[in-house]
């Protein structure tokens, strides 16, 4: 899968080798927003620094894709708006679980793309074992 | 309120036409200004999308014109309801006279557009979006259904009714592409192939070739043409986010702004609209946008549209042609949904023609619900 980068987002897709979800965090207001950006979207600085989300969420919203885009996604999937701790949203998979329900609890884990970079996806809370972070 | 109206509206041939763009885009314009008993030399201002790159450009030059306005803001399905806007302020300014908003598409004939939609790589999003394989615009409708039925504790039944009324209203409209096809029952869209839950295929509006005009002049001046002025009484527009995950709350889209905006400026409300003409992308986008045009509370859609109230007959006449989902939805449905209204006001629409309409909303949606554009219109009294 061919994920690019560019000068703002190379230190987020970076943290991933690491298994490190980053924010960015505005210098003056202390807003946190994904995805990164040039300037802060509270308050319209330029100063902005990172730091790492906890790794822990709840299901804004999710589908499950039974038609996928192209053939590198084998179906049925879901796909998800989480809700971070934090407070940014992010779009992601859920993965794991049979059912799922909005509002319902998730932690973060880690899927690989094949270039040494990792993707964040969300597992259920409760779903047992965690085997990595 | 303007002092603009519409003076001519018009659809091209529709379903499967084999025909090109430009082609579809002049059958419109020709008919429309036909129909206000102009012609293409009275035109000085136009506005159009989803032509190419250079959407008006090419236009004018495929006209034979050298217009003095154009406009092809690029918002999805709702930029015709906002040329509605730009061109009643370009005439009220005396910077032009007789504007065209026009669209076509040859999308079924060319099997252009992809179950999965259009995803632009180089947006700042799409890195973090595309490696999860959202179908766009697709999943992010069907994010906001799955919101919609576990917040309010709706059924997919609610999203069903709607494609059940577009459906009755197609059969009566004979330019519908599903005209001829038969009830649609509740049953058979809950029963319909799963895309994106809890969204059906027969939850997504059609894939069809389409095209339509409409002609736009000074009320004084359109009080001496062909046929009865339909004024513009009131617009206003939202733009509110791009990706899919930057609206903050799946359940307030910009429909509640941009509807308050022309109410505002119309000084009219919920209650003063004979007939609605509401983009229906995806049945949910039906249920959101009557909240958010304050014809119900939010929550209560669902509740609004069960027991025919939307259906032929019933007590608030909703996509009167068939809509996106039954009659014809080339790409972007926002133009159709203004020649809809035009034609209801004038009392030009036979079987499916609403008593007593003489105030229309027609209401705009684009992109992945991120852009949002309102126009009420008047019978001129």
């Amino acid at each position: 899968m061919n994920v690019p980068v560019d000068e703002i987002t190379e230190p987020w897709w970076a943290a991933t080798r690491g298994r490190r979800l980053l924010l960015q965090r505005c210098l003056e207001c202390e807003q946190l927003q994904h995805y990164p950006r040039a300037l802060c979207t509270g308050c319209g600085s330029t100063a902005l620094d990172w730091t790492a989300a906890c790794g822990r969420g709840v299901v804004d919203s999710f589908t499950v894709v039974h038609r996928a885009p192209g053939p590198e996604f084998e179906v049925p999937y879901v796909v998800a708006r989480v809700r971070l701790t934090e407070g940014p949203i992010l779009l992601t998979n859920l993965v794991g679980a049979e059912q799922w329900r909005c509002d319902d609890p998730v932690r973060l884990c880690w899927r690989e793309i094949g270039d040494g970079r990792l993707l964040p996806v969300f597992e259920k809370e409760n779903d047992g074992l965690r085997i990595d972070r | 309120m303007s002092a603009v109206a519409i003076v001519g509206a018009a659809e091209s041939d529709l379903g499967v036409t084999g025909k090109s763009i430009a082609h579809l885009q002049a059958q419109a314009i020709t008919r429309a200004l036909a129909d206000a008993g102009l012609t293409v030399r009275d035109v000085d201002g136009i506005a159009t999308a989803g032509f190419s790159r250079f959407s008006t450009v090419q236009l004018a030059e495929y006209l034979g014109i050298e217009p003095c306005w154009t406009d092809s803001t690029a918002a999805g399905g709702s930029a015709f309801e906002m040329y509605v806007a730009r061109a009643a302020q370009a005439i009220e300014h005396n910077q032009c006279r007789t504007v065209v908003i026009s669209h076509a598409s040859n999308q079924r004939s060319a099997r252009s557009r992809s179950l999965a939609g259009v995803f632009e790589e180089h947006t700042s999003q799409a890195q973090f979006e595309a490696p999860y394989g959202p179908l766009y615009p697709l999943s992010y409708y069907a994010m906001i259904a799955q919101r919609y039925l576990h917040e309010h504790r709706s059924g997919r039944a609610a999203l069903a009714e709607v494609a059940v009324a577009a459906r009755q209203w197609a059969l009566l409209n004979p330019a519908a592409y599903r005209y001829g096809a038969g009830e649609l029952t509740a049953d058979a869209v809950l029963d319909a192939a799963m895309v994106s839950s809890p969204l059906t295929v027969a939850d997504c509006c059609l894939v069809t070739d389409g095209g339509a005009a409409v002609v736009l002049t000074s009320l004084d001046r359109a009080r001496n043409l062909r046929r009865p002025p339909i004024r513009i009484l009131g617009y206003g527009e939202s733009t509110t986010h791009a990706s899919m995950a930057a609206a903050p709350d799946l359940l307030r889209p910009g429909s509640f702004d941009s509807a308050q905006r022309a109410y505002a400026m119309a000084r009219l409300g919920p209650g003063d609209i004979d007939v609605a003409q509401i983009y229906d992308s995806f049945t949910i986008t039906v249920l959101l946008t009557l909240e958010g045009l304050g014809f119900c509370r939010p929550g209560e859609a669902a509740e609004f549209v069960a027991d025919g109230r939307i259906r032929p007959g019933g007590a608030f006449p909703l996509n009167t042609g068939g809509g996106g989902l039954s009659y014809c939805h080339p790409g972007m449905f926002g133009l159709l949904l203004l020649v809809e209204a035009v034609r209801q006001l004038r009392g030009d629409c036979g079987d499916r023609q609403v008593r007593r309409a003489d105030v229309a909303l027609a209401h705009g949606t684009g992109g992945i619900m991120s852009t949002h554009a309102t126009v009420i219109l008047g019978r001129d009294r």
